[in-house]
């Protein structure tokens, strides 16, 4: 009888850990999964080749039903006084930054979201609202976002952007690399205009090539650095620069992937459970233990 | 639960002067509040794609959830302990915890761009979040705290429901259903209990590791991957200094006698916690180097000298001194800085620490920031005060003492 106490026990127990396992496997279904394609697609960006015309900045909003205007009204360079971000209205802007050694050659730079290899975003949504695509796009899914902003204070690059004058359904802005014109084969629509080529778009493992092929060609054109090559775990999007990476304000980034630490921290609290279960069967046996001791001086 | 000595303070009338001046605080936040709601965050806060989070999240979630501790750790040393002679602060100590963890949901509530979702993590499960973890566990928690306190309402109301007019021949049946109630959580308690201790063991710690993820763009004084460690060691340190620091209060507004022999005795257990978390904060201070950056004077070396100097070296100080354990106001004091250390050390992790890339300006919180923030507080008071004066929560102010008959888990003691 006490045996088969026992073993009834062993089963339940059995039973609750396959069931609380099976709890934490199945959301990890729905919870972002990394899926790194081998032939998933990039964007090269050569900052030297770039002329600062913002046709890019156009076409973006154009794609994205955003407030456009007129293109020619991108001629104008006075907006290169200040230093801009993108933001809810605008998903990639240019900057411009001096040339030291040929002051009519400066350095223009489109920034927009890197689509990380592991993006911090992904890793830190709450409710998995961002999400890696087979073809390298980092996405956000207007659905499931509670709008709590987490994937702003994540992501290495600053990119995501919120509707803060938006009161009822604030989205999250960010490039989505034009994944709706990409799945029907045309190209991202800044890549598509861009009339001088300043960006390659292309499988990513090929741009490394291209990129470093240029650098080899061109040492003195170039600083033999591909910026997102490594940079936390690798980007999609990457930069060729006549410059220190630095000067044109590119963060400094490790070459580990951003969610790395916190991810490691937080399954090795909740590694299978087991440390919340023991500390609950601790806490529980001291409960007892305690109790039998106060019972036992009452008598 | 605990041996039944507290009783409603029925004493006092409601309304003071000090009350009068918390509602006016509590009004001007709703007005702010509404403004949040009609035209979207812009309009109300100082936040932006550089700063996306602010007082809101430092102050209302990290700082209430740090400070509303003082439940967990109560409860360990009242319940799972059975220290009886602690029993006498469980139930204000719970009440803090319910009221501080409503307060944390419902600045999550406000602080979310999308307020409406508030229960997609219920459903759309992210288990590499941190902050994933830390809202899972805090609506669980929640509905702990909820169910802890039922027995102090069907306390209040056992054999005294006296519904008004026609619907009083309900009178039996309520009290019946409170009475199966009350026997049902007698004997389940203890599972409520435990988890509650072990669900603030993991939040408190995973709000730690919340702004790990944020990496340089965290001032490398306080970003560690022992984050997670720190934050739990602060908030079993700021468990008691909070207890004794809520009671000495709420007896000085209430003309009630300090419990002194409990306080005491709580502050004693202190400076042992305290020099622990110190111990922690600077051993990781020293391995990573990182005083280095206390050599210039920035408003991070200085933010981060007086969370340890005021918060934490000062009042272990005190907390080892017999004198300061015995005087009401020294303790007092000496408790004040712990809460003070804990709320500048969330403050400080969450706002002072984050410094985006390209942030032209720095950020400070708006005025309405701010009024909502009162706001909530001066309501958390308010609710403390209503409470306390309608259930039995206090029991400093009934000094006749009862046997003990009621034990922890009631029903199995006799
Ligand atoms: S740049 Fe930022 S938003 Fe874009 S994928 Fe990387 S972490 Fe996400
Ligand atoms: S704001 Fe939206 S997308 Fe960003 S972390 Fe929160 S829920 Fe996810
Ligand atoms: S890829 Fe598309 S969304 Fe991204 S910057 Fe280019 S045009 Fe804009």
């Amino acid at each position: 009888m006490a045996k088969q106490n026992r073993r009834d026990f062993f089963k339940t127990t059995a039973l609750l850990g396959a069931g609380i396992t099976g709890l934490s496997s199945k959301p990890a279904k729905a919870a972002p999964e990394n899926i790194l394609s081998e032939d998933r697609m990039g964007v090269l960006v050569d900052t030297t080749v770039c002329v600062g015309c913002r046709n890019c900045e156009w076409a973006c909003k154009n794609a994205h039903d955003l407030p456009a205007g007129n293109i020619e009204d991108y001629a104008d360079r006075s907006v290169y006084e200040k230093m801009r971000r993108p933001n809810d209205k605008a998903l990639t802007v240019v900057n411009e930054y001096k040339n030291p050694t040929n002051v009519s050659l400066p350095y223009d730079v489109k920034v927009q979201c890197m689509h990380c290899d592991h993006p911090a975003c992904v890793s830190a949504c709450i409710v998995g609202a961002f999400s890696k695509q087979e073809n390298g796009t980092v996405l956000w899914d207007t659905d499931m976002c509670i709008g709590c902003r987490y994937c702003m204070v994540a992501c290495p690059f600053q990119i995501p952007a919120f509707e803060y004058e938006e009161a009822l359904s604030p989205d999250i802005k960010k490039c989505d690399f034009c994944f709706d014109r990409t799945k029907e084969g045309k190209l991202p629509a800044c890549i598509e205009i861009c009339p001088v080529e300043a960006l390659t778009y292309g499988p990513r493992t090929e741009l490394i090539k291209i990129a470093r092929e240029r650098i080899k060609r061109n040492p003195e054109r170039y600083v033999d650095h591909i910026y997102g090559e490594y940079e936390v775990g690798g980007t999609a999007w990457m930069y060729l620069s006549g410059v220190e990476f630095e000067k044109l304000d590119f963060p400094k980034l490790p070459q580990n992937p951003a969610p790395g630490v916190s991810e490691s921290i937080q399954h090795g609290i909740f590694a299978y459970f087991v440390p919340p279960v023991s500390l609950y069967a601790l806490l529980g046996g001291l409960m007892w233990i305690t109790k039998k001791r106060d019972e036992k001086e009452k008598v | 639960m605990e041996h039944v000595n507290a009783e409603p303070v029925l004493t006092k009338k409601f309304w003071t002067p000090g009350v009068m001046i918390l509602a006016v605080i509590a009004v001007n936040g709703i007005v702010f509040l509404l403004g949040r709601f009609l035209f979207g965050m812009g309009a109300v806060t100082n936040l932006d794609n550089q700063f996306p989070w602010g007082l809101w999240i430092g102050v209302d979630v990290a700082a209430g959830v740090a400070l509303a501790a003082g439940g967990f750790t109560t409860a360990a040393l009242g319940h799972v302990m059975h220290r009886e002679r602690y029993h006498a602060v469980v139930r204000p100590a719970l009440l803090t915890a319910m009221l501080g963890y409503t307060f944390v949901a419902f600045g999550v509530f406000v602080d979310i761009g999308r307020y409406y979702f508030i229960w997609h993590p219920l459903v759309m499960w992210n288990g590499n979040s941190a902050l994933f973890e830390v809202g899972i566990c805090v609506m669980i928690y929640l509905t702990v705290l909820y169910i802890e306190f039922l027995p102090v309402v069907t306390e209040r109301f056992i054999g005294k429901v006296k519904l008004p007019g026609f619907i009083s021949k309900f009178n039996k049946p309520v009290d019946s259903l409170l009475r199966v109630l009350d026997r049902g959580l007698s004997k389940t308690m203890f599972i409520f209990i435990i988890a509650g201790v072990v669900l603030s063991s993991l939040h408190q710690s995973s709000l730690g590791t919340l702004m790990v993820i944020a990496g340089s763009k965290m001032h490398p004084l306080w970003q560690t991957p022992v984050l997670p460690l720190l934050f739990l060691l602060s908030a079993i340190a700021v468990g008691f200094p909070m207890v004794i620091f809520e009671s000495l209060i709420a007896s000085r507004s209430f003309g009630l006698k300090p419990e002194m022999d409990v306080l005491s005795r709580l502050g004693n257990m202190v400076a042992p916690i305290l020099g622990i978390y110190l111990a922690a904060k600077i051993g990781d201070m020293f391995i990573r180097e990182t005083f280095v950056y206390l050599g210039e004077v920035t408003t991070e070396s200085v933010m981060f000298t007086i969370e340890v100097v005021v918060g934490v070296i000062i009042p272990l100080r005190m907390f080892l001194s017999r004198t300061v354990l015995k005087s009401p106001t020294l303790i007092f004091i000496a408790a004040a800085l712990v809460v003070f250390g804990v709320f500048i050390n969330r403050v400080n992790n969450f706002i002072v620490a984050y410094t985006p890339p390209y942030a032209s300006h720095s950020y400070f919180p708006s005025f309405g920031e701010i009024s909502v923030t009162a706001g909530c507080v001066a309501l958390l008071v308010l609710a403390y005060r209503f409470i306390v004066m309608n259930f039995p929560v206090v029991s400093g102010h009934d000094k006749k003492h009862t046997p003990k008959t009621k034990y922890a888990i009631r029903g199995t003691g006799k």
